[in-house]
């Protein structure tokens, strides 16, 4: 629940903007850094319940608006290549683009539009969205994490966040017997993004 | 003995022929079940091991088979029917460039990543080159395409043989049985 200080301060940020800039500039968008790879997609599931294999993905394109006074009202958007998946090992990378796992061939495209976003501190926030893989799209929640943000020594200007979810990939389709230490992956993201 | 004759074929060639049919045979029932098995099957490491490893050992073989080809050539052709000596020839070209070819794609399989190939845990076969997820997945379309079509081409070249063998009571299959050679 927004507070009517929260909301009185928002319209005040506003009104400065407006002042300062004759502009309304309430959001800023931003483009994933993939170019210059400032920004991951990785996973990692448990092998046989002794290790974790870790893996990414490699190729994927994402842009968020940020606003900065009213953090309820930005948004993010990300497209995975799914046939990029790696996990440093070329038969079992075949193998995850195949039938058993992904699928990649039917489903080439995995991704993820916000449809909420709740501040949960100063720098936190869950965003939850729908996500897409193997064709079904279902609600998660990212734990997302401000880090840090500023002009950037080349006359840009960035932001970066982390995030952290979990999925059951089941929930996606993938059924194939891993055991049962390895039905669940984590996800970790780490993205900087360059102002538009 | 061991060179091919005039009349029919040698040691090497007995030998190479009926070993390259032994091994083809095992890796496309190996290749096949090997792909199915689940991942808590003992054998689930071990028989992709074994089919990489044999492969190898059946690309040598396939290519001193093309060495021992333009040494030691075939012995005159037993075709009565100019179409016979064709279909022959071609269907014998094309199983000899399916036994390079498959090789081949298997080895970019494994190595797409640059990694390289292990041979019975000895010997590694480097990485030449790396490929894309797409071209890694095409490359192992082909493999599997090639391997049915060598195993159709084989059957065919079997039962053409004993066609030859019961129906034309020729020494077609005879000859590959026997050593002539010089």
């Amino acid at each position: 629940m927004k507070t009517k200080m929260g909301y009185a301060f928002s319209m005040a940020v506003i009104g400065a903007a407006l002042l300062t800039s004759g502009l309304v500039q309430a959001a800023d968008t931003y483009k994933m850094d993939t170019k210059g790879s400032h920004a991951f997609i990785q996973f990692k599931i448990q092998h046989l319940g002794f290790s974790w294999l870790l893996g990414r993905f490699n190729t994927f394109e994402g842009q968020f608006v940020l606003d900065d006074a009213n953090v309820e009202k930005s948004s993010v958007k990300v497209d995975i290549d799914v046939a990029s998946v790696d996990s440093n090992h070329a038969e079992r990378d075949k193998h995850l683009r195949g039938k058993d796992f992904f699928d990649v061939a039917t489903f080439p495209k995995a991704g993820f539009v916000s449809t909420k976003i709740e501040k949960t501190g100063e720098n936190s926030a869950k965003i939850t969205g729908d996500f897409t893989l193997k064709g079904v799209t279902k609600p998660i929640t990212l734990d997302a994490t401000y880090i840090g943000g500023g002009k950037d020594p080349w006359g840009g200007y960035r932001q970066g966040f982390e995030a952290t979810t979990q999925l059951k990939l089941k929930d996606f389709g993938i059924d194939y017997n891993l055991g049962p230490a390895s039905e669940v992956v984590d996800i970790y993201i780490s993205v900087e993004g360059i102002k538009q | 003995m061991l060179a091919n004759s005039e009349s029919g074929y040698g040691l090497v060639s007995v030998l190479l022929h009926w070993l390259s049919a032994l091994l083809t045979i095992l890796l496309f029932g190996v290749g096949l079940y090997m792909v199915g098995l689940s991942y808590y099957d003992p054998l689930y490491h071990e028989l992709p091991e074994w089919h990489k490893s044999v492969g190898v050992v059946l690309a040598l073989l396939s290519l001193f088979r093309v060495v021992w080809r333009v040494l030691s050539g075939p012995p005159a052709p037993l075709a009565e029917k100019r179409w016979q000596g064709a279909a022959a020839r071609l269907v014998h070209a094309t199983m000899l460039a399916l036994l390079i070819l498959l090789p081949v794609t298997g080895y970019f399989i494994v190595t797409a990543e640059g990694k390289p190939l292990m041979v019975f845990e000895l010997t590694l076969l480097p990485a030449l080159l790396e490929l894309t997820p797409n071209q890694t997945d095409l490359v192992g379309r082909w493999h599997l395409w090639g391997a049915w079509a060598l195993i159709g081409l084989a059957a065919l070249h079997a039962a053409a043989a004993l066609k030859h063998h019961f129906i034309d009571a020729d020494r077609t299959l005879i000859r590959m049985l026997t050593i002539k050679g010089q």
